[in-house]
C-alpha cells in the first residue's frame, strides 16, 4: 500500500505537469485555426463527439510541405549542439580548477559561479546587448586598443547567440562536472603517474572517464533548453538566426495559427524526448552504480 | 472554530474582490504616454492603475483571442481592431459614461469607420504614419549630400542600402507595415489583398534584407538616439521621440523623420474594452480621462503623435501641432493610404513570405 502510494507520487507529477499539458497541445494541433476566442475550432463546446469527428492530421502534413520547418529544426539542433560543445570547452577547465583549488577557496568559487543567478536572466541578456552593440563596451575597448578601426558587427549575429547561450548555461555545465571531479579520489592520479602515465595521459585516461557522468549531465542540461531557446536568439540574434523557438512564436503571434504552432511544438517535443530518455537512463545508471 | 476560519476566508475573499474592483488594468504600446498622466488618473479617480506595455499588435491579439487577458483597456491598431471586433473580443462602449467624447475629431472618427463601422467599439487614442527616420549626418556621409532622404528609394534601392549597412538599418518587424511600403515603392496598390500582388513585394524586400541589421519594432528608438544605427523604417512618433532624446543627450546625433513621398501608411491606435474586462466601469473612466482635451494634449506633447481629439489641439505645443511630420498638411494627407486586415489564407502567405525575407528560408 505504502509502496503504491510512493510510486503514485512521481506518476501523478508526470501526469499533471507533462501528460495533461501535452494532451491539450496535441488536441489543439489536430484542430483548425478560426477567428474566435479561443482562435481554433472545434472546441469542447461543440461536444466531444463532434470534436473528435473534426480532428485530422492536416497541420502535421502542412509542416512537411514547407522546408522552413525542418530547416528551423536542423538549424536549432546545430546551434544547440555547437553551443553545448562550446559550453563544455569553457566549463570543464573552470570546474577542474574549482575542484583542484584549496579546500577553503571552494565555497567562494562556487558562490562566484552561482552569483549571476541572483540577477534576472533577461537583465543579463540585455547587458550583453550593451557589451556587444556597435557603440558597446567591447567595440569601444577594441577601438581604444587600436586593434580595429571600425566597430565590428557582433550584436544581431549568430556569434552573439552563441555568446548568450554559453554565458547563460555555463553554470549548468560547471556544477555537475565539478560535483563529479570533487568526488574523485586524488590518489588515483598519483597511482596513474606512478604507473608511468604523463600528467596529460593521466588526465585523459583517468580524470576524463571519471568525470564522464558530470559531462553527460551538464551537456544535457545545456542542450535541452538551448534547442527550444527563444529569448536569446530574439534579443541577440539577427534576422538570419533561424531557430524553432522563433518559428513557434511566429505561428502563434503572427499567423494566429494555434493548431500549426501546436503541431510544431509536438514535433519539437518528440525530438527532445530522445535526449531526455538518454539522460534519464544515464542518471539511473549513475544512481545504480553508486548504490 | 471551523465557522471562524470560514468567516475569515470569506472576509478575505470579499476584501480581495473589493480590492480587485478598484483596479484598472491598461495594456498600451510601449513609450506611448506621459507617465505623469498615470499618477494624475489615480489621484483623480482613486482607482489603482496597472499599466502594462507591448510592442506588437500580434502580442496583444494573441492575449485577447486566448481570452481572460485580465485587461480593462487595450489599444489595438485599426486593422487588428477590425479583426478582433469580428472575433467578438470587445464590448460596445457605453457612450453615456464617456462625457468627453464630444472632444473627438470627426475627421479621424470618419476614417476609423473603415475598421469600426459605427464607431461603437473604440475611440481613437493616437494616429500617425509609418516612414523613414534617419541620422542626417551619417546618411549624408554614406550617400552624399543628395541622398534621397524623403523617398522609399533610400531603403528599397539595394545600392543605397549597401552603403548604409555599415552604419546600421532597422526595419519594423511587422509585415503589415513593410509589405504595403514595398508595394507603394513599385507603384502597386499598398492595400492589395491579392496574393499575387502581395508577392511582388517579396523581391523588393529580399534584395535589401541582407543589409538590414535588425527587424524589430521598438529597439530603433534608442538605437537611433544613441547613434547605433543611421536609418530606421518605423512609426512617426517613435522616430520623433528618438530625435528628442538625441537632442536632450546632446550627443551630436541629429534625427529627422520623413513620410515617404511615394505614399505613407496612416494608422490609428484605438482604445477598446475587452469583452471579458474585469472592471468595465473603471475602463470607461480611464478612456474618459484620456478623452479630456488637456490630458490628451499632455500625452501628445510627450509622445509626438497626433491624436483624435479636436479639442486638445489648442493645448498642443507649437512643435507638435506645427510639425507637418505629426499633423500633416493637406498635400501630405492626400498622400497617405490606409490598409485593411489580411484574411487567414493571405495572412499565412504574408507571414511565410516575411520569414523567408528575413532569414532567407
Amino acid at each position: 500500500m505504502r509502496r503504491a502510494a510512493l510510486i503514485a507520487v512521481p506518476y501523478f507529477w508526470l501526469l499533471v505537469l507533462f501528460l495533461v499539458p501535452f494532451i491539450i497541445v496535441f488536441k489543439i494541433s489536430l484542430s483548425d485555426a478560426a477567428l474566435a476566442i479561443p482562435p481554433y475550432t472545434p472546441t469542447l463546446r461543440d461536444g466531444i463527439a463532434a470534436m473528435f469527428a473534426e480532428f485530422d492530421f492536416e497541420n502535421f502534413v502542412f509542416l512537411t510541405e514547407d522546408d522552413l520547418y525542418w530547416k528551423a529544426y536542423l538549424s536549432s539542433l546545430r546551434i544547440a549542439l555547437l553551443s553545448t560543445f562550446l559550453t563544455l570547452l569553457v566549463g570543464y577547465p573552470i570546474a577542474y580548477g574549482m575542484a583542484r583549488a584549496p579546500e577553503e577557496w571552494r565555497p567562494t568559487l562556487m558562490m562566484l559561479v552561482i552569483l549571476p543567478f541572483w540577477t534576472s536572466f533577461l537583465i543579463r541578456v540585455y547587458a550583453w546587448m550593451g557589451i556587444l552593440s556597435n557603440e558597446g563596451l567591447l567595440n569601444q575597448l577594441l577601438i581604444w586598443l587600436g586593434l580595429i578601426g571600425e566597430p565590428l558587427q557582433m550584436l544581431n549575429t549568430n556569434f552573439a547567440v552563441y555568446v548568450g547561450i554559453v554565458y547563460t548555461y555555463l553554470p549548468f555545465m560547471i556544477l555537475p562536472i565539478y560535483a563529479a571531479l570533487d568526488r574523485m579520489d586524488g590518489s588515483l592520479i598519483e597511482a596513474a603517474e606512478d604507473l608511468g602515465c604523463s600528467r596529460l595521459q593521466a588526465f585523459w585516461l583517468v580524470t576524463i572517464p571519471l568525470s564522464r557522468n558530470g559531462i553527460i549531465a551538464g551537456s544535457f542540461l545545456v542542450f535541452i533548453p538551448a534547442l527550444g531557446e527563444f529569448v536569446i536568439p530574439s534579443l541577440l540574434g539577427g534576422s538570419g538566426t533561424l531557430m524553432i523557438g522563433k518559428v513557434l512564436w511566429e505561428e502563434f503571434f503572427n499567423n494566429r495559427d494555434w493548431p500549426v504552432a501546436s503541431a510544431v511544438a509536438v514535433i519539437l517535443l518528440l525530438i527532445l524526448v530522445i535526449p531526455i530518455v538518454l539522460f534519464q537512463r544515464n542518471q539511473q545508471k549513475q544512481a545504480e552504480a553508486e548504490q | 472554530m471551523i465557522y471562524r476560519i470560514l468567516g475569515g476566508v470569506a472576509a478575505a475573499a470579499l476584501t480581495t474582490s473589493a480590492a480587485l474592483a478598484e483596479e484598472v488594468r491598461v495594456y498600451n504600446w510601449s513609450d506611448y504616454i506621459d507617465e505623469s498622466l498615470l499618477e494624475k488618473f489615480e489621484q483623480e479617480t482613486g482607482l489603482e492603475l496597472i499599466y502594462d506595455v507591448f510592442d506588437s499588435n500580434e502580442v496583444l491579439e494573441t492575449k485577447l483571442l486566448a481570452g481572460g487577458s485580465g485587461y480593462d483597456v487595450v489599444v489595438p491598431s485599426g486593422t487588428f481592431l477590425q479583426r478582433q471586433i469580428t472575433a467578438g473580443a470587445f464590448q460596445k462602449l457605453d457612450m453615456s459614461k464617456l462625457d468627453n467624447k464630444e472632444n473627438l475629431w470627426d475627421v479621424i472618427e470618419d476614417r476609423l469607420k473603415k475598421y469600426d463601422p459605427n464607431n461603437e467599439y473604440a475611440v481613437n487614442y493616437m494616429w500617425g504614419t509609418t516612414g523613414i527616420g534617419l541620422n542626417v549626418n551619417k546618411v549624408k556621409e554614406a550617400l552624399g549630400d543628395d541622398a534621397p532622404m524623403g523617398s522609399l528609394a533610400l531603403i528599397f534601392e539595394p545600392s543605397n542600402m549597401e552603403k548604409l549597412q555599415n552604419c546600421g538599418v532597422h526595419f519594423l518587424d511587422a509585415p503589415a507595415e513593410m509589405i504595403p511600403a514595398a508595394l507603394a515603392y513599385i507603384g502597386e496598390n499598398p492595400d492589395s489583398q491579392d496574393p499575387d500582388t502581395i508577392g511582388k513585394a517579396e523581391p523588393v524586400l529580399t534584395a535589401v534584407a541582407p543589409y538590414v541589421q535588425k527587424f524589430h519594432s521598438s529597439e530603433y528608438i534608442n538605437a537611433l538616439a544613441n547613434g547605433d544605427i543611421c536609418v530606421a523604417f518605423g512609426w512617426s512618433g517613435d522616430i520623433l521621440q528618438a530625435r528628442d532624446r538625441a537632442a536632450e543627450a546632446d550627443n551630436g546625433v541629429e534625427i529627422e523623420y520623413h513620410a515617404p513621398s511615394e505614399g505613407a501608411l496612416m494608422w490609428f491606435d484605438n482604445m477598446a474594452i475587452p469583452v471579458d474586462a474585469p472592471n468595465p466601469d473603471g475602463a470607461h473612466k480611464f478612456i474618459n480621462f484620456l478623452l479630456d482635451s488637456q490630458n490628451m494634449a499632455t500625452a501628445s506633447n510627450y509622445v509626438y503623435y497626433a491624436n483624435g481629439n479636436l479639442a486638445s489641439q489648442e493645448f498642443l505645443e507649437e512643435d507638435v501641432i506645427g510639425d507637418t511630420a505629426i499633423y500633416p498638411d493637406e498635400a501630405t494627407l492626400d498622400n497617405l493610404y490606409t490598409t485593411s486586415p489580411y484574411g487567414p489564407k493571405v495572412q499565412r502567405k504574408v507571414t511565410r513570405m516575411w520569414t523567408k525575407i528575413k532569414s532567407g528560408t
